[in-house]
């Protein structure tokens, strides 16, 4: 229960009948949740890194990334450091009860994360158009011609180490953005995730990879959809607070993807 | 929720912010001055990437401000699952490439 900390210290003596037990961690079970999946999580993020830094030390590696990209990913990290602060913020207005600004402080956050989302799209096309792809991929007219087409043909790990990374972590940066939203609007989140995933849909032009990608909006609504309407609540601090850790942690794996993906493999 | 007894105001965490983008900054000055060998560059900015996800964890998810027990659960069982996967990952693959197998 979010609130067995508070509730534990109006509880009767001990060995009374309706008596909580001390939390393990001395904080309420939710964030001992989110800290334990984030825990299992960073294993995730953890393989892949030493995945990648492996192919890189032990490989051939290319170094495609010159001076646009790399101003590209510092503006995306810029972007996501921010977002943290934000997300600082709008913990300290919630515990403030200050609605409206912790719904504005979480609106700046996502608007931080989907800048992020939006210039690293930016930036897959862009390696994409080039010739840089995995398999899987849809094949545009100029594929395998770009600057980037015998990078994916002589070292095949770079792609996939990439993409693999760097797609991961944007799904979580897409789930997170959708959690706040769900946090900062409640229901009215959903027909504004619903107008945006149609819009994604019909916009983004089928030989793009994120003609497929942008189903997670949908599998986003969907989830959000089910738990918003089964259990409504209005999402107090301690449920800002969680959310908010899951975004830092979004932010803290970014830390160590920036300088191992981007700035290992710069072309001066 | 966290005893709010600690926050001594929001300045600490716009000084954090400074800093990790301080620290970023030097990060890329290192990519683009590329002063280390691959294998020396993968060590330094994997330290600074370290010192900021520890700004990160201790201050703006605030592992800082919890209990002793807590920090020290979930930074050892982290730490420790790393350190196996480190000495698991690297000589199996090393291995595998002095076999020869394609």
């Amino acid at each position: 229960m979010a609130d067995a900390v508070l509730e534990h210290s109006a509880a009767p003596a001990h060995g009374h009948a309706g008596e909580f037990e001390q939390p393990l961690f001395g904080a309420y079970s939710k964030k001992v949740g989110m800290w334990l999946f984030l825990a299992s999580d960073s294993l995730t993020f953890g393989a892949l890194l030493f995945a990648f830094s492996y192919n890189r030390i032990y490989t051939a590696w290319p170094t495609p990334f010159g001076k646009e990209s790399i101003i590209n990913a510092t503006i995306m990290t810029a972007c996501l450091l921010s977002s943290s602060l934000t997300m600082v913020l709008a913990v300290f207005a919630s515990q403030r009860h200050d609605r409206a600004w912790t719904r504005n402080w979480l609106l700046a956050t996502m608007a931080f994360g989907t800048a992020f989302i939006v210039l690293h799209g930016m930036e897959w096309t862009h390696l994409i158009h080039e010739g840089l792809a995995l398999p899987g991929f849809p094949q545009s007219i100029e594929h395998g011609s770009g600057e980037y087409a015998k990078v994916s043909a002589s070292v095949p790990q770079f792609a996939a180490t990439f993409f693999g990374l760097t797609g991961m972590h944007m799904l979580h940066v897409t789930i997170g953005v959708i959690y706040l939203g769900a946090v900062a609007l409640r229901k009215w989140f959903l027909p504004i995730l619903a107008a945006i995933y149609i819009a994604a849909f019909f916009a983004i032009p089928a030989d793009s990879v994120f003609h497929y990608g942008v189903h997670v909006l949908l599998v986003g609504l969907i989830v959000a959809g089910i738990i918003l309407f089964l259990k409504p609540k209005d999402y107090d601090a301690y449920d800002v607070e969680v959310s908010g850790l899951y975004w830092h942690f979004v932010d803290l794996v970014w830390m160590f993807i920036f300088p191992l993906v981007y700035l290992m493999s710069t072309r001066v | 929720m966290h005893d709010v007894a600690h926050d001594y105001g929001k300045g600490q965490y716009f000084w954090v912010w400074g800093a990790l983008l301080l620290l970023t900054g030097v990060e890329v000055w290192l990519g683009y001055r590329q002063i280390f060998e691959p294998v020396h560059m993968l060590q330094v900015l994997l330290v600074l990437s370290i010192i900021k996800s520890a700004l990160i964890i201790g201050y703006f998810m605030h592992l800082k401000f919890e209990t002793a027990l807590m920090r020290w659960v979930l930074v050892f069982s982290v730490t420790a699952c790393f350190i196996i996967m480190f000495f698991f990952f690297f000589p199996d693959a090393d291995r595998i490439i002095r076999l020869g197998v394609k």
